[in-house]
């Protein structure tokens, strides 16, 4: 079983989405051992001994800076890309503290919004990476 | 009391006291709408209300409702910004909760609004939110201002004239007294709420919440991964559910190894549903329930289903394609639009260009895929749906299942995207069907190729141009031979075309006309419908003709703006206004442009927006 789906239908932590199936979309987006992996593909074999950090874990209270900067710029539209698109972020910023619009692009070129909030990811990301 | 748009209405207002003090404010209208065909529409005939609930506690804390599916619009966050703003309190202070369908309190339209639609129910179309909710939601918020300046004038035995609100507290203007919502709520509870007519609204010049830029209010919840979408849903009890349909429209199971499926790893259950004929409602296919959804979806590789494909099976993009231009070479099945004389004009033209657009079918790929979550219990049902429309999805089960619409209850959810897919509520009627099979409770979720295959596709579209200049480079003439689907005079669901398409008003000579192929595929409306495909069409044979004309595309816009316009629509200042803004952004005509790399211009009318 991937790991997405013993996140979300038996830890219950619904925070990780189901976008596609075949890792093209980036919704269901984790970090296993620090690096940004699609977990819908993932199998929880794989997983076994790594550390696996979901959205829900990226900080204590909520105000990891790149959730402060989400908030503050008002980045969802629908939202449900959001978590994946942050997590690729935050993975990211924790190899790249200052990265350039064209790291930041390259980055996050898997993670797909279908509202296309792109332009206010990249300003939130920039935001974030300045604190 | 029947008004001028035959619209029989009795109107009131109704406050309920909330145990542990406070009070709840609705605001009904209901309405014996004589006719309202949309078809879209929340409740097309019957009864249809207004109402908006605002809920204020004693500490002050302002509850409102938003009562609209929340797609990505916005809708959760700005219809109670309209209600807090009447209200006249801090939206700090404001708590918004999500409310369920209720075609009592939630539908319908205010009194006196002549934009008196169905879109002002719970729906999330035809970008009708913000216009159609803007009087009634103001309405529901300044009647529950009124009600508390009545309390605070009472309890000072002043004039209600003499009070004042601001920030959720009541001042009384000559002494300087103050009381707050949360102390008055006990008492206006106790009060007859005022006709709505005579609630006054704020001087838009006032305006403290609308026109800020206030964050959507599910902004936290959504960078912290708490569940709020329809696939988030998680009710005691339920097993996960896949859905297989025939890959041809409306095909029916002729059989299934449905015993093998059920030896698979977690499996329930397996059935057949068989379904009926409306490509918008429950379709024939296998149910694969599971104790998880991965689960379900493994097992489901193992299916075999021998099929009835039914008549349409060999329709194809490629003979759709053979077809229209055979239609192209025809008449025009129907005419539209006819200004002057196009043939005429045509043969006297300086200049003459013929063209042909094509745009494919497409799915709105909505990036939550469908689901909805249902159960089952003692006859009655309950769903959880990502929906645009819920109403209608409950009017369907109701039909399927029959199941009384008073025994089915409908929970919005937050929806990942909707772009018109979900408007359609297919996905509704099969989890409430796979729910009362099993008698408990059901999520079920389609997988993305589900959602690829099983769309309300916006329908292809082929136009067949001609367009002539005169030797001034004026357009003078213009010829649309529209290729559509349908039957007869009616086109498909998303494969209009009016007669009205710019340029039309502004060419002396023009005609639209439309000729349609029946269909076997199951068609909607992706988010501006019609527009979507036309616009990309006609603005780019709009600019051939610029070319044509040998002038800049956008000074061919601007000429043929100047024209004056036959009939009502679309106002070309406004247009000429958006394009001139446009040219002095981008630095059009001025900017120099990197080696391969070009500029286009093009401007588009739709759904009230410039």
């Amino acid at each position: 079983m991937p790991l997405l789906w013993v996140l979300r239908d038996m830890l219950d932590l619904k925070g990780a989405k189901f976008g596609c199936g075949l890792g093209q979309c980036g919704a269901c987006t984790v970090h296993v051992n620090g690096t940004a992996i699609r977990s819908c593909i993932w199998p929880i074999s794989a997983a076994a001994g790594l550390e696996v950090l979901t959205i829900e874990g990226l900080s204590a209270t909520g105000t990891h800076p790149l959730q402060r900067a989400w908030e503050e710029l008002d980045v969802p539209q629908c939202g449900y890309c959001q978590a994946g698109q942050i997590m690729s972020a935050a993975a990211l910023l924790a190899r790249t503290p200052k990265p350039t619009d064209e790291q930041i692009d390259t980055a996050m070129n898997g993670n797909i919004c279908r509202c296309a909030t792109y332009l206010r990811i990249r300003q939130a990301i920039k935001r974030a990476s300045a604190t | 009391m029947i008004d001028g748009s035959g619209v029989n209405r009795r109107e009131f207002l109704r406050v309920t006291a909330v145990t542990g003090g406070g009070f709840l404010l609705g605001t009904y209208v209901i309405e014996r709408l004589a006719g309202v065909a949309e078809s879209f529409a929340a409740t097309p005939s019957a009864e249809a209300s207004l109402g908006a609930y605002i809920r204020i506690t004693p500490d002050g804390i302002v509850t409102i409702i938003a009562k609209n599916p929340e797609i990505g619009q916005g809708v959760k966050t700005h219809l109670p910004m309209m209600i807090a703003e009447e209200l006249d309190v801090d939206w700090k202070n404001v708590r918004v909760e999500q409310g369920d369908l209720d075609t009592v309190r939630f539908s319908g339209q205010i009194a006196g609004n002549s934009a008196a639609t169905p879109f002002s129910g719970q729906i999330a179309g035809n970008s009708a939110a913000t216009w159609g909710n803007w009087t009634p939601m103001r309405h529901a918020g300044a009647a529950a201002r009124a009600m508390l300046v009545m309390a605070a004038a009472q309890t000072w035995s002043v004039a209600e004239s003499e009070c004042e609100t601001s920030s959720g507290v009541v001042t009384h203007k000559l002494t300087g007294r103050r009381l707050s919502y949360g102390q008055l709520v006990d008492k206006a509870a106790t009060l007859a709420p005022p006709a709505l007519e005579s609630v006054k609204l704020k001087d838009p010049k006032n305006f403290r919440i609308i026109g800020q830029r206030i964050p959507g209010v599910d902004n936290h919840a959504i960078v912290t991964g708490k569940p709020l979408y329809g696939i988030d849903v998680s009710v005691p009890g339920m097993k996960y559910a896949v859905y297989e349909k025939c890959p041809v429209f409306g095909g029916k199971v002729v059989s299934a190894n449905l015993d093998e499926v059920k030896r698979q790893p977690g499996v329930r259950r397996a059935f057949v549903i068989e379904g009926g004929t409306d490509l918008r409602g429950l379709l024939g296919g296998v149910a694969i329930l599971a104790d998880t959804w991965y689960a379900a979806s493994a097992a489901r590789k193992k299916l075999r289903v021998t099929w009835n494909e039914g008549r349409t099976a060999k329709q194809s993009s490629v003979a759709f394609a053979e077809m229209s231009e055979q239609l192209s070479r025809d008449k025009p099945q129907r005419s539209l639009r006819s200004d002057g004389d196009v043939e005429a004009s045509l043969k006297r033209a300086a200049k003459t260009v013929d063209a042909s657009y094509f745009y494919p079918f497409v799915a709105h790929a909505t990036l939550e895929p469908q689901n909805c979550t249902a159960r089952y219990e003692n006859g009655k049902i309950e769903v959880w749906a990502p929906t645009q429309s819920p109403a209608n999805g409950r009017g369907m089960i109701s039909r399927t299942l029959g199941v009384p619409e008073n025994d089915i209850t409908v929970h919005l959810t937050r929806a990942g995207g909707g772009f018109g897919r979900r408007l359609n509520t297919d996905f509704m009627v099969e989890a409430a069907a796979i729910a009362k099979e099993i008698g408990g409770a059901v999520k079920l979720l389609w997988s993305r190729e589900d959602d690829i295959r099983h769309d309300f596709y916006r329908p292809a579209g082929y136009h067949y141009f001609t367009g002539g200049v005169d030797g001034a480079g004026r357009l003078v003439a213009w010829k649309d031979h529209f290729i559509s689907f349908g039957e007869g005079d009616a086109f498909v669901q998303g494969g209009e075309i009016s007669g009205s398409e710019f340029p039309a008003r502004f060419v002396p000579n023009c005609s639209v006309d439309s000729s349609v192929m029946p269909l076997g595929v199951p068609t909607g409306r992706l988010r501006a419908p019609g527009s979507n495909g036309i616009a990309f069409a006609v603005e780019s044979f709009l600019d051939e003709m610029a070319h044509a004309a040998l002038k800049d595309p956008l000074q061919f816009r601007l000429d043929l703006l100047s024209n004056t316009p036959a009939g009502t629509g679309a106002d070309p200042a406004r247009i000429r206004g958006v394009l001139e803004l446009v040219a002095e952004k981008s630095g059009w005509g001025k900017k120099r442009q990197r080696r391969g790399t070009g500029m286009g211009l093009a401007f588009y009318f739709s759904h009230r927006g410039y």
